[in-house]
């Protein structure tokens, strides 16, 4: 089991950024590799246990279920149902935190998954900076003041 | 019950941030609010459950305990005792999380207490503002301050003038000469170590002569040495200004006095561990790690054969391989080292100056010949060595002294099912992991006993020639090291 984790600072208030992550569905908005996403069955993206499904801009579609919501924490966990990376067990939370000096979030995102070893660098790689800090950035020039 | 909580981005890593702050008596240099600190009955200021006794400059007075301290979480919780602000039950949690983006750190500082009725937005503010936001300012200011300080001689933006030996072009040991050099301030990924004691080692004399063409004079040469870390640049987690740490690595260059170079191969030293010894022990006790343990897994019992058994490499192998069970013979070229080999771990010494060994490996191990052979020698040991091996057995050729091989036929091989190895430690060690692991093993070693250093040869760095001259006329013994 190997645990990715990437941390960054968002400019913007704790607020301003969970309104944008909390939403389930909206990878397509704030990170720049989902192409379009929908919550199967017609639950709402808020709806601990709904399911998003969305299509990769490299055209992968992946699957992920919602574990955990939290608006108290500014926390989110899901994990991965169906993905063309190779992974399994794969949970992943996503947490902000406000910065009181400046107002602005210090943002977490971790995963723990199973894989191949020999492709556990090239993973911890692709899913921390190549999702996780690319996302992180998207996010930041969406909320840039 | 009163909840104040206040968080800041500090920009510097979370090893430097946390090296502060988990020292309980360490506010007073860092808060501007704190006159003066002690803890109470001379207990370590790390230690779970000890009191700081401490000032304030507004005149207050108060006593704290440490209550909880994390080096993996980068958590530190405590509360008041006593004092002479009117709170109760106070308790404050510092817990630090590092920012990956930037290598910075994430400070959140939050207490829960008790204040007289009326009061609680004043003691809100106190705490808020004067301790918690007053503590992040002053911690920054600390830590500008303190890296611009803590260098000792001469931390600073510009280069620091020193000297190293330069080859002015490939060749003979004639070709080093002394010159003064500069060591920059560290950039990206960089430190800048003022250096003890840097390791001679063949490679040396490989890059010197053009062999291995891994300068292009005139350049430095040297790949092993120690020291103590003046400054490093952005991106270096795992140094601190002050650390006592070595190396065994490219680029060539460590003959020099101070040097700038990537962090990213530069281990920390344990503690016992002097740095003329990490530099006699780095480059070879990481070669011998390899060798007996990955390239080829030495079991107990099998025949090891060690060429030049009592130079520095050499040494190490016969008596790390005689810990692990093997049967070690070994050769060297005269018998003042045979007997200095077999006081290390070596069996069988064969004295040769001419590269013949093959007739002697096969008596001293009852005909069977060598399981594993461990060649520095190259070129003209090269028919002796396909004799002197065991049926499947693996030569390890891990290096050229002799000269470098012509290419070799794989029919030679098979005649005895051999197996040919021809490896290098960057390789094995080009990981931080993997460094880490090999480089804690070979100090394992040695802290147990099962690898000695002892140093017989020491030259000034200006001397660099000369020691090259001993090294490649067979006149050294173990390691050398030059002091610069």
């Amino acid at each position: 089991m190997i645990k990715v984790y990437t941390s960054s600072v968002i400019d913007a208030p704790a607020d301003a950024v969970w309104a944008q992550v909390r939403d389930f569905n909206g990878l397509a908005k704030w990170t720049p590799f989902v192409a379009e996403s929908r919550i199967e069955q017609g639950l709402p993206a808020d709806r601990v246990g709904c399911v998003r499904n969305f299509r990769l801009k490299d055209g992968g579609v992946i699957r992920e279920q919602l574990l955990m919501l939290s608006d108290f924490d500014y926390q989110c966990s899901y994990s991965i149902l169906e993905s063309p990376m190779g992974v399994e067990n794969y949970v992943a939370t996503l947490k902000l935190t406000p910065v009181t000096d400046g107002g602005r979030t210090f943002a977490e995102w971790w995963a723990e998954f199973d894989c191949a070893s020999e492709r556990e660098r090239e993973l911890a790689q692709r899913i921390g900076q190549g999702v996780f800090q690319a996302a992180f950035d998207s996010l930041k020039s969406l909320l840039r003041r | 019950m009163i909840r104040v909580r206040r968080s800041a981005v500090i920009d510097a890593p979370i090893e430097r941030v946390w090296q502060v702050l988990r020292d309980f008596n360490g506010h007073g240099a860092w808060h501007p609010i704190v006159a003066e600190s002690q803890i109470e009955n001379g207990e370590p200021s790390d230690q779970v459950g000890c009191v700081r006794n401490f000032t304030l400059h507004d005149g207050n007075h108060i006593r704290e305990q440490l209550l909880a301290l994390s080096d993996r979480d980068h958590v530190s919780t405590y509360c008041i005792l006593d004092g002479t602000l009117p709170m109760r039950n106070y308790v404050a949690t510092v817990q630090l999380k590092r920012v990956t983006d930037g290598e910075r750190t994430f400070w959140h500082w939050e207490s829960t207490f008790d204040a007289p009725r009326g009061r609680e937005r004043e003691f809100a503010d106190l705490v808020g503002k004067g301790v918690y936001e007053g503590g992040f300012e002053g911690l920054r200011t600390f830590l500008r301050r303190g890296t611009r300080e803590r260098g000792r001689a001469g931390a600073s933006d510009a280069a620091i003038a020193t000297q190293g030996i330069v080859a002015s072009a490939f060749g003979g040991p004639e070709v080093l000469r002394f010159e003064p050099r500069d060591a920059p301030s560290p950039g990206l990924g960089e430190v800048r170590i003022r250096q003890a004691a840097v390791g001679v080692n063949f490679i040396d004399v490989y890059v010197r002569k053009g062999l291995y063409r891994m300068i292009e004079p005139p350049a430095p040469i040297g790949m092993e040495a120690a020291g103590e870390v003046i400054d490093v640049g952005e991106g270096v987690a795992h140094l601190l200004p002050g650390d006592r740490v070595a190396y065994a690595c490219l680029p060539p260059g460590a003959y020099v006095g101070v040097r700038t170079m990537p962090a990213a191969q530069v281990v920390v030293l344990p503690e016992d561990v002097g740095e003329e010894t990490a530099a006699a022990l780095m480059l070879k006790g990481m070669t011998a790690e390899y060798l007996l343990h990955r390239t080829h897994r030495v079991r107990a019992g099998e025949v090891v054969l060690v060429h030049a058994a009592a130079g520095g490499v050499g040494l190490l192998l016969c008596q790390w391989a005689k810990a692990l069970g093997a049967k070690v013979i070994g050769t060297v070229s005269s018998e003042e080292k045979a007997r200095l080999a077999r006081a290390n771990g070596c069996d069988a010494p064969i004295v040769t100056r001419e590269y013949r060994f093959a007739a002697a490996v096969r008596e001293a191990s009852g005909g069977r010949g060598a399981d594993v052979i461990y060649d520095g020698l190259g070129r003209e040991a090269l028919e002796d060595n396909l004799e002197a091996l065991a049926p499947c057995g693996h030569w390890v050729s891990y290096g050229q002294a002799s000269g470098p091989h012509d290419p070799i036929d794989p029919a030679r091989l098979s005649a005895k099912s051999a197996t040919l190895s021809r490896p290098a430690l960057f390789h094995y060690t080009a990981e931080r992991a993997a460094l880490e692991e090999i480089a804690r093993r070979t100090f394992e070693a040695l802290a147990r006993g099962t690898i000695r250093i002892e140093i017989r040869h020491r030259y000034p760095l200006a001397a660099a020639a000369e020691a090259h001259r001993e090294l490649e006329a067979r006149r050294t013994m173990g390691p050398v090291v030059l002091l610069p």
